[in-house]
């Protein structure tokens, strides 16, 4: 299936490269190559953001080269790039990123790859499931909106809060009730509103459910969204303040940015990295929270009291001891059903928080 | 435009020159084939210049586009995969552009085509997959051929303007598909993708048989051969170009206009609907947002580059397949941002819609005693 066109042109490069050289090289035997695949750009203050730093960080190990193509979507793109990853460059430790990359794009090429280890963040890999080259690694970062939650909860006048949400799965769901769960440990009356843009990334939507929080009167927004860059500037232009996400964003609304839950991916990244090198097997499936450096939180902004300042450190110290519930009975959803029973605790570890599908009480919006 | 070029170097000029000019088919055939390679030529020097006014080298960029696109077994794979819906999607191009129409809503007739295919296979678990499979490439062509014979009804119809009705009715199949996806069709276990329940594994189109290439291919080469045979060789094909040469002249010959244009867009839609279907089919197994990967717009690119001819655009959509296989390479190894890609192509389709100009301008290249 050769065209004429094709030869032709890659003759002409080929008689190129020969007369001249190219000064590019594959990896050299004894480098461990790594691949990472962002679903976005790199620089979208955000959850690829977050990633590309620790990557960025992995490259000054010694021995070890970092690949890394962004904006691949979550199609067979990522199936192609994963195999272009390994066939070209020679990587045999592979992190796709994005949460649909898991099912089934990742699980396909690691089926055709079993010697490459592949490890995706936030997907659930289940040992009877999916290939022992697999795994997923995530972190508890609804801890970290729950102390966002208490920043916005002494921050805020009006006592309404808001929250742009990108779908109503599990993780985005947890991350809403921590966060009004957090504010309401401050004051019982506060209500959150969420809105639903749909994906991932949908900055016109942001912007607009943004905008539209602000004409509700709402006083402070965070997010769960890709790139919370929209929602921050546009928050901070409506004069709200804003509680950060995935990475730290303060530099885009300084006077507004009260606190924010980041990633600490270099815990993660340094440790499988490590292992591989060392040739030890690595684990399948990686959990950790504040206590274990793979969340931190970002350093306060002007606008926090010191009252709120005290508060929240003094929780977070608990939250480091280990075991710490956010998500404990009795508690109901927003509907008025009883959703955890009275005694019964959720920590952060608890494998029921990774299939939670209801909003609590004091959220405004619905999941469908 | 590319239309009128073609009905009128097949009419005029081939009776007037006569036996005294034997040679002139080789020199129209040199002309078709020089001027998209000047077309080519220019484009890479260009954005070779461009790429040292950023600052990286070209050569090392050609090198890993050679490389990326056809240098290994795993890249020219890579390519074909990439190529192979696009020759459909491009056909829904070129055969309605044969009439002068310029239909550019292969998206929506993609994805139309491809949840109809998966709608189709639901009931049908247990039948014989191949019967099943048949079906699906039923229920794709109709739809897809439906949705773009829409365009051309308003088109023959009304006169309304077919480039914005088929762009705007692709904007609506596309949000049609993602509500059945997300709603009525949705299977309830995808629940962070909404996707449509599956076709089954056994309904699954393989690799073609011996390779793992995408069976796409194979569908998509026989495709445009096929309309190729239809359009040059058929009497059919020529009264489709000749109403795209001159609607007025094609009317006093008492062609039916208005049936052509309808026919014309149906065949179209038809092929990017039968992209869908193959989509679904040999990669997804259900329909879901993934279908929505740009190949019908990818496909009104190669179009223009094949010049509307579909011969043309098996080598044009394998050379864009191949661009596209390159640009993750490109991204990692010399830390070039996503959109270099998409530049180069568009400095491929620029040049080529400036090599318009040079038909019919070049003396040595026309019929003697044509001037």
């Amino acid at each position: 299936m050769l065209s004429r066109r094709a030869i032709l042109s890659g003759a002409a490069a080929g008689g190129a490269a020969l007369t001249l050289g190219t000064g590019l090289r594959q990896a050299r035997a004894g480098t461990l190559t790594v691949g990472f695949i962002y679903v976005g750009p790199k620089d979208d203050y955000g959850y690829n953001q977050a990633h590309a730093e620790a990557a960025a960080q992995l490259k000054s190990m010694p021995g070890v080269k970092i690949v890394e193509e962004e904006k691949v979507p979550e199609t067979d793109d990522v199936e192609k790039t994963m195999q272009s990853m390994i066939e070209l460059d020679g990587a045999t430790l592979l992190f796709p990123t994005s949460f649909g990359y898991f099912d089934p794009y990742m699980l396909r090429v690691a089926k055709k790859y079993p010697k490459i280890q592949f490890r995706h963040c936030g997907g659930l890999w289940q040992k009877d499931k999916h290939p022992m080259n697999t795994g997923s690694y995530f972190g508890y970062i609804g801890m970290g909106q729950y102390l966002n939650g208490i920043a916005a909860g002494y921050a805020s006048k009006s006592k309404k809060l808001g929250f742009v949400a990108a779908k109503p799965i599990p993780q985005v769901l947890l991350n809403i009730n921590s966060f009004t769960l957090g504010a309401r440990s401050v004051d019982p009356s506060i209500t959150t509103q969420v809105i639903f843009t749909g994906d991932w990334s949908m900055p016109v939507k942001e912007a607009e459910a943004t905008n539209s929080l602000a004409d509700q009167g709402v006083d402070v927004v965070t997010m769960h969204v890709d790139g919370p860059k929209v929602v921050v500037q546009t928050a901070a232009g409506r004069g709200m303040y804003v509680c950060g996400y995935h990475a730290n964003q303060s530099k885009l609304a300084p006077a507004k940015y009260l606190t924010g839950a980041e990633w600490d991916w270099i815990t993660v990244y340094r440790m499988f990295v490590g292992d591989m090198l060392q040739g030890k097997p690595l684990p399948n499936f990686v959990r950790g929270g504040l206590a274990e450096h793979f969340v931190k939180m970002s350093p306060f902004g002007p606008a926090v009291s010191d009252t709120a300042r005290k508060k929240i450190d003094a929780v977070k110290a608990e939250m480091m001891k280990g075991g710490y519930s956010v998500i404990k009975g009795p508690l109901k959803d927003n509907k008025g059903n009883p959703v955890v029973p009275a005694g019964t605790e959720y920590p952060e570890t608890a494998i029921q928080l990774e299939s939670m599908n209801y909003l609590v009480e004091g959220v405004a919006g619905s999941i469908s | 435009m590319s239309a009128t070029a073609q009905a009128q170097t097949d009419t005029a000029p081939a009776a007037q020159a006569g036996a005294a000019d034997g040679f002139y088919p080789a020199r129209r055939a040199m002309e078709s084939l020089g001027a998209p390679v000047a077309a080519l030529i220019l484009a890479a020097t260009a954005f070779s210049m461009f790429l040292l006014a950023l600052g990286k080298s070209p050569v090392d960029f050609w090198w890993l586009v050679w490389r990326g696109a056809f240098g290994s077994a795993f890249s020219l794979q890579n390519t074909l995969q990439r190529a192979a819906p696009l020759l459909l999607t491009a056909l829904c191009v070129a055969v309605p552009a044969q009439l002068g129409l310029v239909v550019i809503g292969g998206e929506g007739a993609l994805a139309l085509g491809g949840l109809a295919a998966t709608v189709a296979a639901l009931p049908l678990s247990g039948v014989w997959p191949p019967l099943v499979q048949l079906a699906m490439a039923a229920a794709g062509i109709a739809a897809g051929g439906g949705w773009i014979a829409l365009t051309g009804l308003l088109r023959a119809r009304r006169g309304v303007n077919e480039t914005v009705a088929s762009l705007v009715l692709s904007y609506i199949g596309i949000a049609i598909f993602n509500h059945m996806v997300e709603g009525p069709l949705r299977d309830p276990a995808s629940l962070n993708k909404p996707s449509t329940w599956s076709i089954g594994d056994a309904n699954m189109l393989g690799p073609l048989p011996g390779t793992e290439l995408h069976p796409g291919l194979l569908v998509g080469v026989i495709a445009c051969v096929l309309c190729w045979v239809l359009i040059f060789h058929t009497s059919v094909g020529f009264a489709a170009r000749v109403t795209g040469g001159n609607l007025r002249a094609a009317q006093l010959q008492g062609l039916p206009v208005g049936k052509l244009i309808v026919a014309a867009c149906a065949l179209g839609g038809g092929c990017a609907g039968l992209a869908g279907m193959i989509e679904v089919a040999a990669v997804h197994g259900r329909a879901n947002a993934s279908l929505l990967a740009g190949y019908g717009y990818e496909g009104i690119l190669i179009a223009f580059l094949a010049r509307h001819n579909p011969l043309a655009i098996i080598p044009m959509a394998v050379l864009m397949g191949g661009i596209g296989a390159a640009g993750g390479l490109l991204q990692r190894r010399l830390d070039l941002p996503d959109a270099t890609v998409v530049v180069l192509q568009g400095f491929i389709f620029v040049a080529i819609l400036a090599s318009e100009t040079l038909y019919s301008r070049i003396g040595w290249f026309q019929p003697r005693g044509a001037r």
